[in-house]
């Protein structure tokens, strides 16, 4: 196995080449937030909190998309990284209507602890309140587009994973929405095997299980890690 | 086909020309002043004044100096007619017969507009009939392609355009040779060639003129790349907008095809190459080129993180070089006069020549060639007449990701480095020229709107970021502002600017970071003050 050997916050690790800083972080004990990131799928460098910088190169850089190199020294928090991952999760609250109190994944969310991690306890930018729906046309299963924040973990679960579809994104800005089918109701979508990958992968309490009250939404995301290594080394064929 | 047979076809092109030629601008910009109506007027005139056998009328493409528009040519005179109504033709053909007075507005040909300009890219624009394959062999299209093929290896191709120093004119401004080199050195035997003609930027309009009036320039400078890196296929993104366009350049294609000058066996040589085209929605952000490769492999139009780039892995996965229009247009020059000629034009860090599109609050809007290192003054005030009944506050250069330019920085030379330095860039060429009555805020503003609205969503500086900080800019302009807004209006032009994926984003925040380099007053003046809440 080729290795690359180099610096994370000045701890010198190695890594099979080819990983990304991010795996490499992961194997060293080091934390770098995420949202868009998950096991198992497709990495598209979309919610930038896992930016990082790297000596020698003005451009933070993706952690979970850039490619680990030989002798690269790699900075994962330094105060301009907290200070503009404190900013995005301020937009993201900003831009959607997330209101703890009322939400099913209250004290499971991954929005809300990032929130708390980065210790952001209110957003400085203004509220845009949006109007936006609620689809409860799936028999088990809902979206509240409201609590959205499009890190596109349910597009890539549908696809790669169970590889129905189902899910995608449609306009663009401030129009944002991601839609079942051609933008049908959930429930009219025959594509759609009702396996819940999305319900396990969503980070908030954007896409739930029918019944489910305040705080009472958990996931299970080693249900998807399991899929897909299951899949990739093959453990299902005789 | 040989040499000898492609000087012919144009050899006997010059011999069917009538001796007299009265060009008439077909381009878009001249067709929405009815052009059209004008030529089928000047057609019909010649008939009826008995000229048909000695002076024929010709559609031609763009001629420069758009806003004057519908405008007339007559060569070998050289005489200009600028907004020519249809009823003024006939005045102006029997002014060809017996020599009356031509009741049209005439151009000065010797203006500055026109003797201050250096056309590599445009050489041909304006003079020859787009729709015929034969106007353009026979001033001399096609030379390079076939030079290149029979005379060059692609290596030596290659250090041809290192050596003359071009850099893409899409933006960015890297260096083509070294671009082209990546993807020629790079392993696989399929490649692609791609030319971004996905233009969208506010003001301007070079790209889709230059397809429009010489479509054959760009696919001869596709096919030398094309030759030189080892690809066979090619794309042209260009946008529906672009309806002209995209209908000339099929021609084109097509036209180019029968003669083998695209298609298989390439003058008769071992190498092919074809030419698709796609047509894009209209999107802003399908001009990066993670963005338009997806939108050409059918997906949405988002971008994705670079590294890996097209060179390494482009369409399809497939190494693909990716030029703007202009850039391909250079290429057929530098190869006909070699590297060294193109790189004797321009200053040391900016080779040759940058076609603008110069519009705003000035005399003479249109489009220009101009050798690199002329100063702004020179365009502004010499070549575009200055700002009718007031003066020059700023120039708006790169669209909105580049930034305003005082009148103070009017000497400032076109150059690369030296509009970075002044807190701008040469973007594709859309300048944009303001009056002392403008509001830099609403030029922040404006832009902000645009790229609001085109941000295509995927990362959340660009999505929300964006949107936040045109926010900012209504409340300061509304006067509910603070300085606190204006410190966070600060704080998100540098995150976004730093966090964004693509260069969408990236730039969004370049027109509100120069206003407020070179007009802070005008935000701070409208800024309220701190009020305490007990």
């Amino acid at each position: 196995m080729p290795v690359t050997t180099l610096t994370i916050d000045g701890t010198p690790v190695a890594v099979e080449t080819g990983s990304t800083i991010l795996e490499a972080a992961q194997e060293a004990g080091v934390r770098i937030p995420t949202l868009c990131h998950l096991d198992g799928v497709s990495d598209v460098g979309a919610c930038r909190l896992c930016l990082v910088e790297i000596t020698g190169t003005r451009k933070l850089l993706p952690a979970c998309v850039t490619e680990v190199a030989e002798e690269m020294e790699v900075h994962t928090n330094t105060e301009k990284l907290q200070e503009y991952r404190r900013m995005v999760v301020e937009m993201l609250f900003s831009e959607g209507n997330h209101v703890c109190a009322v939400c099913v994944s209250n004290g499971h969310c991954e929005l809300q602890n990032m929130a708390v991690e980065l210790g952001m306890d209110h957003s400085r930018f203004s509220y845009r309140f949006p109007q936006r729906d609620v689809d409860i046309s799936h028999p088990q299963f809902g979206i509240d587009h409201n609590r959205c924040i499009f890190c596109t973990r349910c597009v890539r679960v549908c696809d790669e994973l169970e590889g129905a579809h189902v899910w995608d994104v449609a306009h663009r800005c401030a129009g944002l929405k991601i839609v079942a089918g051609l933008d049908q109701p959930w429930g009219d979508v025959d594509a759609c095997t009702s396996c819940g990958k999305c319900v396990d992968a969503c980070p908030t309490g954007a896409i739930f299980r029918k019944g489910s009250t305040v705080a009472e939404m958990t996931r299970d995301r080693g249900k998807l890690e399991f899929l897909q290594q299951a899949r990739e080394k093959g453990e299902w064929t005789r | 086909m040989e040499l000898s047979e492609l000087l012919e076809i144009g050899q006997q092109e010059r011999t069917r020309q009538k001796p007299i030629r009265v060009h008439c601008c077909t381009s878009t910009g001249c067709q929405a002043a009815n052009s059209l109506g004008v030529k089928k007027k000047l057609e019909t005139a010649v008939n009826r004044n008995g000229l048909s056998d000695r002076v024929e009328v010709v559609g031609v493409g763009c001629m420069g100096c758009c806003g004057r528009g519908p405008l007339v040519q007559i060569d070998p005179e050289n005489l200009v007619y600028e907004e020519v109504t249809p009823e003024q033709a006939p005045s102006i053909i029997s002014g060809l017969k017996d020599s009356s007075v031509v009741e049209a507005q005439p151009g000065d040909p010797e203006h500055p507009f026109f003797t201050k300009q250096f056309k590599i890219v445009r050489e041909t624009s304006g003079k020859i009939d787009p729709e015929r394959i034969e106007d353009y062999i026979a001033a001399g299209g096609y030379q390079g392609l076939h030079r290149a093929i029979g005379e060059f290896t692609p290596s030596e191709i290659v250090n041809e355009v290192s050596k003359s120093g071009l850099r893409g004119r899409g933006g960015a401004g890297f260096p083509t040779g070294l671009k082209w080199a990546t993807v020629a050195k790079a392993p696989g035997d399929r490649k692609f060639v791609i030319c971004n003609a996905d233009e969208g930027d506010p003001g301007a309009f070079m790209d889709r003129s230059v397809l429009e009036s010489d479509p054959h320039r760009v696919l001869e400078g596709m096919a030398i790349a094309a030759y030189a890196v080892g690809a066979s296929e090619g794309f042209i993104y260009v946008r529906a907008e672009y309806p002209l366009a995209i209908e000339r350049l099929q021609k084109a294609i097509k036209q180019a095809k029968k003669y083998g000058i695209l298609g298989t066996h390439i003058f008769e040589s071992q190498f092919d190459f074809k030419i698709n085209i796609r047509i894009g929605a209209g999107a802003f952000v399908c001009g990066e080129e993670t963005a338009l490769m997806h939108s050409i492999e059918g997906k949405r139009g988002n971008p994705t993180p670079r590294p890996p780039y097209p060179a390494q892995s482009g369409l399809w996965g497939y190494s693909t070089l990716i030029n703007n229009v202009e850039t391909f247009c250079n290429i057929p020059a530098i190869v006909t006069n070699g590297g060294d000629w193109y790189a004797s034009i321009g200053t040391e860090d900016s080779k040759g020549t940058k076609v603008f599109a110069l519009t705003g609050k000035i005399r003479n809007n249109g489009l220009i060639e101009v050798p690199m290192g002329i100063t702004l003054r020179e365009i502004v005030e010499e070549m575009g007449g200055g700002v009718p009944g007031g003066e020059v506050k700023a120039v708006q250069t790169g669209g909105p990701s580049g930034g305003c330019i005082p009148a103070s920085l009017l000497d400032t030379p076109v150059s690369y480095d030296s509009l970075a330095q002044v807190g701008s860039i040469m973007g594709s060429g859309g300048m944009v020229v303001m009056d002392n009555q403008t509001s830099m805020l609403e030029v922040a503003k404006f832009y902000m709107e645009f790229c609001r609205s085109e941000s295509c969503g995927k990362c959340i500086p660009c999505r929300s970021g964006t949107v936040q900080m045109y926010h900012l800019l209504n409340k300061i302009s509304d006067g509910e502002a603070t300085e606190a807004d204006l410190e966070k209006l600060e704080q998100l032009c540098e995150m976004v600017k730093h966090t964004s994926l693509c260069g969408l984003g990236q730039t969004a925040p370049n027109p509100v970071i120069s206003t407020l380099r070179y007009f802070r007053h005008e935000y701070s003046e409208l800024l309220q003050p701190e009020t305490i809440n007990v």
